[in-house]
């Protein structure tokens, strides 16, 4: 059962917060919803991209003479068709991107760093010749050492994949290259100190494997670019202004001559707010004339866009009798895969975020390895550093006897309470969490044998920042609301939702849409928790300016002033029986008139939304564990999460129950495997198991209300933190059921068995 | 490119003439979920496909002599959909639906999944447990085999070129009979066997086995017919003691590889364990059946 | 060597189409005969977004070649809605919020389809296990589950 709890002063709504069918509903269960790689132009050609087989190889030479004599081959590009980049980290340093590296990631230069990494692509007239074409292209590797596991890639003696990459964040800098990209640490208080005052406390090391974000889509392309320098994508992706700026830099285009329609997009969770087929598609259209479609094939998404890091970590807490923690200490190292920029900027931030500790110290490593370049994965970083934090939290607990819920309950930050990088806590809504569990019947429910249960909590910033939204009132009264947010799991409808609340009509009024690069304002990607909080407030303040303007047309046609008009309910009021006396008039009535009022009515706002509230969650899982096998069986879990308020909170509990799933995946069976040559071994879903139906029950979703009052409707993001906890939420339930702790994700039935049968 | 050649004939002798006469690699197309696939990775370019789907015999399901006769291109839905075999052969019947998802078993066929010759086949086991005996035509005319004696490795079999698997018998069954197939994997659905066993076995009306055929999956180069474990069972009344012995003995038997499904500890803990429950099921649907 | 020509059934409408041996019937479906619905997820029957019935049958139609449809009916998502009026399992999808990004939606829909017109009544285990073969990486499956049991209550009448 999915529940709610709100607080009851909350003013009623009359829109928000129902559960209307979704605008794009009708196309999407139809199959006329046109995807990433359902598009097609009159004369388009099929574009093909040759990938490494090495881990890590010197490429010596290309000759693509073979594969362009090919009858129906129009064009086949290599790096050298793309421009050097400068080496330069651009933007705030927890995203900042390289254009250097990436160019290099979307198409290999000096040398393969990964198995999968593009060496070349082909554009033709088919299918079958393009992939025919790339067997005649002849690469001349001269094959390296290759290192993938983070601790291995650390050591002096390892491969490098850089050869003159100096560790940043270090003072003074390190003398030699290393894998180490950078360092990053962040403390408050007197550690040493801290845990001399502890008396319980508890270390652990954990290790955790790569994990896809396992989008049902591959990635995919549509690209008509001509040789003027201007051209066109269709791409499914989680930001087409974020497309169109990146494949504009690689391919030394303006941006204003690029304009990419956004296709609907068949999941992302992180995994599509980066480029890879784009500008090899626009490049080879440019190159050819012709349009040209890619499609990424299932084993390509595996091998060759971003999984998130694997890491290695260990973490101390130490705490009082009294449950209070004095202590805490993280060492976090993540794999970035082959360029910086791993996700463990968040990892050190996010870790020990839910807790008010005094004394914390956390350090960070992004370290660079052969095998694919990280992508942002839900709340990137957080639920890694959470499986060993809320591990620890868990021992701790055990340690000084107390219930692992009260133990949190007693650390939970709160408004006010100092984070490890600085800023104070601007929002509560953790302890709201841990009481909602607290409260929950399952967690009095009692268990069988082998059974066991589990809890655990996670933070997760949430973003705000730039989005854009036009409002255009129609001659019928019905209402239109463009934004340039990706709609990848019901945005549209609580666009809609918000329009109708704050216009005061009808959701069946409005219809929301998303529009192109040249036909709204900039918008990030739908990303980072942000699209209903900061794209919802570019919404309602488009809503408002129509509003505003309403009054103006009501006021024109009653003869008054518009300060003597007031808005309510959908319809133009006098204000107060000063204003005149006259019956209410609709939105309806105002937009017949508009031609005679001034003409169309519409507003645009663009912001950039400052105010996001951070998500927090905490989960609980039961779980039964075959002690013959090792296998897992999670037969129950709840997850509770502050969501400020649930626009439409069908789409909301969906994104409670999906990333709870995830995390499940994550615990369970989901990793990437290597065999001894660095190649990646189970690029496919029968091996790369993500969860199927029948694996799981039910998941309870909680929303749980605490409205962020930098949002007219109260929302908080509400799309990511429910992953973080679910690792470790598993692993204590393990632990709960069979007296063993993992520390080693996925926590498979070969690694429990062996647990158990160890007897440790 | 080279041209790949489709052939669907409608009887063994054109079958059986296309494949002999093969410029180079022929593949029988039945449901083709695991063909197609290798075709797709580059790892099969058959000059010629042979979809058999049109021949008779390889389409139906017949009594026959009390046992029943099945042809090697039925598809795995078609099979667990009938009722008398889901009846008489419930261990078959559980392997059978475990191949893959309904989508794929629309398709699939033990014909299919017998002659991919993957050791962790999951019908294999339970066939080679049920005593299952393959028809074979080539060019010399019919022949008949074991299923156990059908695969000869990872992806290879015994079939000579031109030879065809066209349907299976399953004896007929003695009274007080039952079969099980079990399998381990990860996940509920959607996987591949790490390790699977299939025990079929028989008992007297004192209840004392008589009877007994244990085969083991996913845990040697093939799928293995293990008589030491079947030894466990035969003369006991399949209680605490035999069950496990026939554990001990099916862990003794395994020569498994580690790879990205399992470790070799694993697979030898997991084959004795599954034995032992599957033999447990076995026995109660055979007390279920006097 | 020339293409097959091969003509079938196509959701009641006879079709007619030309393809090489190892195209299969999901090529065909989305590049000859622009029938997008139909989704590539794997192209090795792990997923499901491609699934379709063949004479009645669910298969992943990435496992098909389009030769193989000769003298077949083949149904697909596009074929779901009858004219103007939405399956119930597409209207139950809708109203029980099903599908987040919705990729995996035609073959789920398809797939469940094909459950209930053999087993009108399923149990919430039945369903998670037919739908197995369906991969759903947004949903954690709940609502999915939920609005097929619920579509499979109206379509019974009570």
């Amino acid at each position: 059962m999915d529940m709610k709890t709100t607080k009851p002063e909350e003013k009623a709504f009359k829109v928000v917060g129902t559960r209307p069918v979704r605008p794009d509903g009708v196309p999407k269960v139809t199959g006329q919803a046109r995807y990433g790689a359902d598009f097609a132009l009159p004369g388009m050609l099929w574009g093909s991209i040759l990938r490494s087989p090495h881990a890590h190889a010197r490429i010596r030479a290309i000759d693509t003479s073979k594969a362009a004599a090919l009858p129906g081959v129009k064009a086949v590009i290599t790096s050298a068709d793309f421009p050097e980049q400068e080496y330069e980290f651009i933007g705030p340093e927890r995203v900042a991107v390289n254009f250097w590296h990436m160019t290099r990631n979307v198409m290999a230069r000096e040398k393969v760093l990964y198995e999968g990494h593009a060496v070349a692509a082909v554009a033709a007239t088919t299918r079958a010749i393009a992939d025919a074409a790339l067997e005649l292209i002849e690469v001349d590797y001269a094959p390296l050492p290759h290192v993938i596991d983070v601790d291995a890639a650390m050591r002096p003696d390892a491969p490098l994949l850089f050869e003159d990459m100096i560790t940043r964040g270090i003072e003074p800098p390190p003398a030699k290259p290393s894998n180490i990209s950078k360092r990053i640490e962040f403390g408050i208080g007197d550690l040493a100190a801290g845990f001399a005052a502890a008396d319980a406390i508890v270390e652990m090391d954990f290790t955790t494997a790569p994990v896809h974000q396992g989008y049902i889509e591959p990635h995919a392309c549509l690209a008509r670019f001509d040789n003027k320098g201007q051209g066109e994508l269709w791409s499914a992706s989680q930001g087409h202004f974020v497309v169109r700026a990146f494949t504009a830099k690689l391919l030394n285009m303006n941006i204003g001559d690029v304009l990419v329609h956004p296709a609907e997009i068949g999941g992302g969770f992180g995994g599509k707010t980066v480029i890879y087929v784009e500008p090899l598609a626009a490049a080879l259209s440019r190159r050819s004339g012709h349009p040209v479609k890619i499609m990424m094939s299932r084993e390509d998404v595996f091998k060759s866009t971003g999984p998130t890091s694997g890491a290695s970590m260990t973490v101390k807490i130490g705490a009082r009798k009294d449950g209070s923690i004095v202590a805490a200490e993280g060492l976090f190292k993540f794999q970035a895969g082959a360029f910086p920029g791993s996700p463990v900027m968040n990892a050190t931030m996010c870790g020990f975020a839910p807790y008010n500790i005094p004394n914390v110290r956390s350090v960070g490593y992004d370290v660079v390895c052969n095998r694919p370049k990280s992508a942002a994965y839900r709340a990137p970083g957080s639920p890694i550093s959470a499986f060993a934090v809320e591990s620890v939290m868990d021992a701790v607990a055990a340690k000084i006897d107390m219930d692992p819920l009260k133990f949190r309950l007693l650390n939970a930050c709160k408004t006010g309470t100092p984070t490890v990088w600085g800023p104070k806590h601007a929002h509560d809504g953790y302890a709201e969490t841990l009481q909602a569990l607290l409260a929950h019947p399952a967690y009095k429910a009692p268990l069988g044998k082998n059974q066991g249960r589990g809890v655990a909590s996670g933070f997760w910033f949430n973003n705000g920042g730039e989005s854009s939204a036009t409002v255009h009132v129609n001659e019928d009264g019905t209402v239109v609301v463009a934004t340039g947010s990706m709609d990848i799991g019901g945005s549209r409808a609580s666009m809609a939702i918000m329009a109708a609340e704050t216009l005061g009509i009808e959701y069946e009024a409005v219809r929301a849409i998303v529009a192109d690069t040249a036909s709204i304002g900039f918008t990030h990607v739908t990303g980072g928790s942000r699209v209903t909080f900061a794209t919802g407030i570019a919404v309602v303040e488009a809503c408002n300016k129509v509003i505003a303007e309403l009054r103006a047309r009501a006021a024109m046609i009653w003869k008054i002033e518009a300060a003597d008009v007031a808005w309510e309910s959908g319809c133009a009021k006098p204000a107060g029986a000063a204003a005149g006396k006259f019956e209410p008039m609709p939105l309806k009535a105002i937009a017949a008139k508009r031609a005679l009022t001034g003409g169309p009515i519409g507003a645009e706002a663009s912001v950039n939304a400052g105010g996001a509230a951070p998500g927090f969650a905490s989960e609980l899982c039961d779980v039964e564990v075959d002690p013959e096998t090792g296998a897992v069986k999670i037969l129950r879990f709840v997850v509770a999460q502050d969501v400020g308020r649930a626009i439409h909170p069908s789409y909301v509990e969906g994104q409670l129950h999906g990333g709870v799933v995830q995390g499940i995946g994550w615990a369970l069976n989901e990793e990437y495997i290597y065999d001894d040559a660095g190649h990646l071994t189970n690029a496919g879903f029968l091996d790369y198991r993500i969860p199927v139906a029948s694996d799981l029950p039910m998941i309870e979703a909680v929303l749980v209300e605490v409205p962020n009052p930098n949002h007219p409707y109260g929302v908080k993001g509400a799309g990511e933190v429910n992953i973080v906890p679910a690792m470790a939420a598993v692993a204590n339930a393990i632990n709960s059921a069979v007296g063993r702790r993992l520390t080693d994700l996925p926590m498979s039935p070969p690694k429990v068995l062996a647990a158990i049968d160890a007897g440790c | 490119m080279s041209e790949m050649r489709y052939a669907a004939p409608a009887n063994l002798e054109d079958a059986v003439a296309l494949l002999s006469g093969a410029n180079g690699a022929a593949r029988v197309l039945a449901g083709g979920t695991d063909l197609l696939i290798q075709m797709r990775g580059g790892r099969v370019k058959p000059e010629l496909l042979l979809d058999v789907k049109g021949i008779a015999e390889m389409r139906s399901i017949l009594a026959e002599n009390g046992g029943i006769r099945f042809g090697a291109a039925v598809s795995c839905m078609e099979l667990v959909e009938h009722a008398l075999f889901v009846q008489t052969w419930p261990g078959v019947t559980d392997a059978v639906k475990l191949i893959g998802s309904v989508q794929v078993k629309g398709r699939a066929s033990v014909g299919g999944n017998v002659c991919n010759a993957s050791p962790a086949a999951d019908s294999v086991p339970a066939m080679i447990a049920a005593g299952a005996i393959a028809s074979i035509v080539g060019p010399g005319g019919r022949r008949e085999l074991p299923v156990e004696d059908i695969a000869a490795g990872p992806g290879k079999t015994t079939l000579a070129k031109g030879e065809l698997l066209v349907s299976f018998l399953l004896p007929r069954r003695a009274p007080r009979s039952g079969d099980a197939y079990l399998r381990f994997t990860p996940r509920t659905e959607m996987d591949i066997a790490v390790v699977g066993a299939g025990v079929n076995l028989t008992l007297d009306a004192q209840g004392v086995c008589t009877q007994a055929r244990v085969s083991l999956g996913a845990v040697a180069e093939r799928a293995l017919l293990v008589p030491e474990a079947a030894a466990a069972l035969i003369g006991s009344k399949v209680d605490a003691d035999a069950l496990k012995r026939l554990g001990a003995a099916a862990s003794a038997a395994c020569r498994p590889i580690a790879d990205k499904r399992g470790t070799r500890e694993f697979r030898i803990k997991l084959a004795g364990v599954l034995a032992r429950r599957a033999a447990q099921i076995a026995l109660d649907r055979a007390r279920g059946k006097n | 060597m020339a293409k097959h020509h091969v003509t079938a059934a196509l959701n009641g409408n006879s079709v007619e189409f030309l393809c090489e041996t190892q195209q299969t019937l999901l090529d065909v479906l989305r590049d000859e005969l622009q029938l997008t619905g139909s989704k590539e997820g794997c192209a090795t029957g792990d997923c499901g977004a491609c699934s379709v019935t063949i004479d009645g049958r669910l298969v992943c139609s990435c496992l098909v070649l389009g030769v193989e449809a000769q003298g077949k009916s083949i149904q697909t998502i596009e074929g779901m809605a009858q004219g103007d009026r939405l399956h119930p399992l597409q209207r139950k999808f809708l109203e029980h919020a099903a599908l987040q990004c919705g990729i995996c939606t035609p073959g789920i829909l398809i797939a469940a389809r094909s459950l209930l017109e053999r087993n009108p009544d399923p149990s919430e285990g039945e369903v998670r296990y037919w739908l197995a073969g369906n991969l759903c990486r947004c949903t954690g499956y709940n609502k999915i589950v939920d609005a097929v049991l619920d579509a499979a209550r109206e379509m019974r009448g009570s």
